[in-house]
């Protein structure tokens, strides 16, 4: 099984795996966190609204609270102000609705790919066929039918990292929160991961929140991409700086001069500012 | 917080020899089993090449044994006095004991009143060891996964099993005959109060060191938090475990000695007393050899049960 597919090449691979998932939207109303024995917000004032099915792609420097903004959504850090509701419903703690894939796959190291995608399913209780068939599907998904009996540790990074997703996808999540997912990953193996991401996506209409620190990657992804600033190191809260929608059409060429100028100007958003704590 | 590691009775830094084994260890295959069993990609070349390389580490293990056989046998005959005091002259020769220990096993040698007995003591005290040793993991694991995990059950119990931890066993043997009485009770009691504490100390290390993504992972997954610690905790902190049974059962072969020596007439330790009292010195060294094999067997046969569990599983870290 190869790592990567070609971009926007359309699989073959039927979409049962996710298809029924049943999407949430996402508000964001001024959230902030702050960090047990830390003098300040490491982010504040965050204020979101992200539709069901939308794809919001999050860049910004390093420490301007991407991380914090993703795990409050996620539910592993409690808001110290404002509120989070997915769905309509507030978030208290993780829960099987808000799927999340890390950076470094988060695979349990002990149990076969199979049984890591079996493992949601499973602790939801239901029925053995219905969590064998959802195994399946979602396998097939990320193309990984070939090595359900391996173990994690036998994979690739890019690999792995399908497992994750899959692991995510059997358990039909509403949201789908992504912390640098592609981040490890080499540039081949990143653009086929992308286009996988993306069919998935449409497929299962499921809500994304993307952390990324490449902006092509996010222009080529996102709905809308949410431009964060400040931190701790410029002496400031993280904060949203600017939300900007990318309306170019899907199977998006990263060599057209729109799509340039749209990473251009959210690259000078991400930086700008960073200069001021220099000079 | 901070965890102390060193969980050997002797104060030892035991958690890590017996963790990180393969390098102290006399022969790397086995000791280093279920990790050389991780990568699951086992065919007939690589096991070929495991029993070839199995072969070779018990051909290494023997010339040492010899030598010291051989050391014991000069210096009994010619009354060496080494360090310590030791006066070679009074010790038996290698040659007594090893007829000493063939008449113990089957008899026809010697025909006295060991003759023959070697099975039924060896049988009671590997019974003892086994119910105090299994006692002492069935309280050990499930109470270091919670301690590891949970800050206020650590603060709560940690002092207090630190406060008895340094006692010595052997000073426990006392008390224990009083307000247990002989028999096998009070010994199966010393086997588990030398085995708990390894386990113990070794569960909440292991604990400590599980990824906290994989809780992460484990709770966004729809785990309930009670169920993640044996969903996911205990089975990220299975190779210290392991660690710790290893200890734990070593100690529990050094304590049956001193936990059969008062008011028990079958068992290797009551046989090494009746011994003692009878200046047998040969049936001496011959029941220090079987508690020595019987040690060395059973950590084989634990490592061995591991990897017949884990099968082709990669146990992690
Ligand atoms: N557990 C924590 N305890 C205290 N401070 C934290 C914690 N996690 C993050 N921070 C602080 O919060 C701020 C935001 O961190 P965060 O990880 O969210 O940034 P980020 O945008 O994800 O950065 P990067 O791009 O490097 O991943 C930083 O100043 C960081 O030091
Ligand atoms: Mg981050």
């Amino acid at each position: 099984m190869p790592d990567t597919l070609p971009t926007g090449a359309p699989r073959t691979t039927a979409a049962p795996a996710t298809a029924t998932a049943a999407a949430a939207g996402i508000e964001i109303d001024d959230l902030g966190k702050r960090y047990p024995g830390s003098a300040g917000y490491a982010m504040d004032g965050v204020t979101i609204d992200i539709a069901r099915g939308e794809f919001v792609c999050v860049v910004g420097a390093s420490g301007c609270g991407k991380s914090t903004l993703l795990r409050v959504l996620a539910g592993f850090e409690t808001a110290s102000k404002g509120t989070v509701r997915v769905g309509g419903a507030p978030v208290a703690g993780p829960g099987p609705d808000r799927a999340v894939v890390f950076q470094d796959y988060g695979l349990f190291p002990w149990l076969t790919v199979a049984e890591n995608i079996a493992y949601g399913p499973k602790q939801a209780r239901l029925p053995k066929a219905t969590v064998r068939e959802r195994t399946e599907a979602a396998l097939h998904a990320v193309g990984l039918t070939r090595v359900e009996r391996s173990f994690p540790h036998q994979l690739s990074g890019g690999m792995q990292q399908r497992v994750a997703i899959a692991r995510v996808l059997a358990n039909r999540p509403a949201v789908l929160l992504m912390d640098e997912p592609f981040g490890a990953l080499d540039a081949l193996t990143r653009s086929g991961m992308q286009a996988e991401l993306q069919r998935i996506h449409r497929e299962a209409g499921v809500t994304v929140v993307f952390v990324t620190h490449s902006i092509e990657e996010a222009v080529y992804l996102a709905d809308r991409v949410v431009v964060m600033a400040g931190g701790s190191a410029h002496g400031n809260a993280g904060h949203v700086r600017e939300i900007v929608p990318v309306g170019l059409p899907r199977e998006r060429d990263t060599t057209s001069p729109e799509f340039n100028a749209l990473k251009r100007r959210i690259d000078a958003l991400v930086h700008q500012g960073n200069e001021v704590t220099a000079g | 917080m901070s965890v102390p590691t060193g969980t050997h009775q002797a104060g030892e830094p035991a958690t890590d020899t017996a963790r990180v084994s393969p390098p102290a260890s006399p022969d790397p295959n086995t000791a280093n089993a279920p990790n050389a069993d991780a990568p699951g990609r086992s065919n007939g070349g690589e096991r070929g090449r495991r029993s070839r390389s199995a072969l070779l580490g018990a051909l290494y293990a023997i010339p040492v044994p010899v030598l010291l056989v051989l050391l014991w046998d000069r210096g009994v005959a010619g009354a060496w006095l080494l360090p310590f005091g030791i006066q070679m002259e009074y010790l038996p020769a290698p040659y007594d004991v090893a007829r000493r220990l063939v008449d113990l096993a089957f008899g026809g040698v010697i025909d006295d009143t060991y003759s023959g007995t070697l099975w039924e003591h060896l049988w009671a005290s590997t019974r003892r060891v086994l119910q105090g040793f299994a006692l002492a993991a069935a309280v050990a694991v499930p109470l270091g996964v919670v301690m590891g995990r949970s800050r206020t059950a650590f603060r709560l119990l940690e002092p207090t099993i630190n406060l008895i931890r340094p006692i010595p066993v052997t000073a426990w043997a006392p008390l224990s005959l009083l307000i247990i009485g002989f028999g096998d009770q009070s010994t199966i009691f010393l086997v588990f109060l030398a085995s708990v504490f390894a386990i113990l100390l070794n569960t909440i290390a292991g604990v400590r060191e599980v990824p906290e993504r994989l809780v992460e992972a484990a709770a966004m997954l729809g785990t309930r938090p009670a169920r993640t610690l044996y969903k996911v905790v205990l089975p990220a902190a299975v190779p210290s475990i392991i660690g710790g049974l290893r200890i734990a059962l070593g100690l529990a072969w050094v304590i049956l000695v001193v936990g059969e020596t008062v008011g028990i007439s079958t068992g290797l330790g009551a046989l090494i007393t009746q011994a003692r009292e009878q200046s047998r010195t040969d049936l001496i060294v011959a029941v220090m050899i079987v508690i020595g094999l019987a040690g060395f067997l059973a950590d084989r046969l634990l490592m061995l049960l591991v990897r017949l569990i884990a099968g082709r599983r990669p146990l992690i870290n």
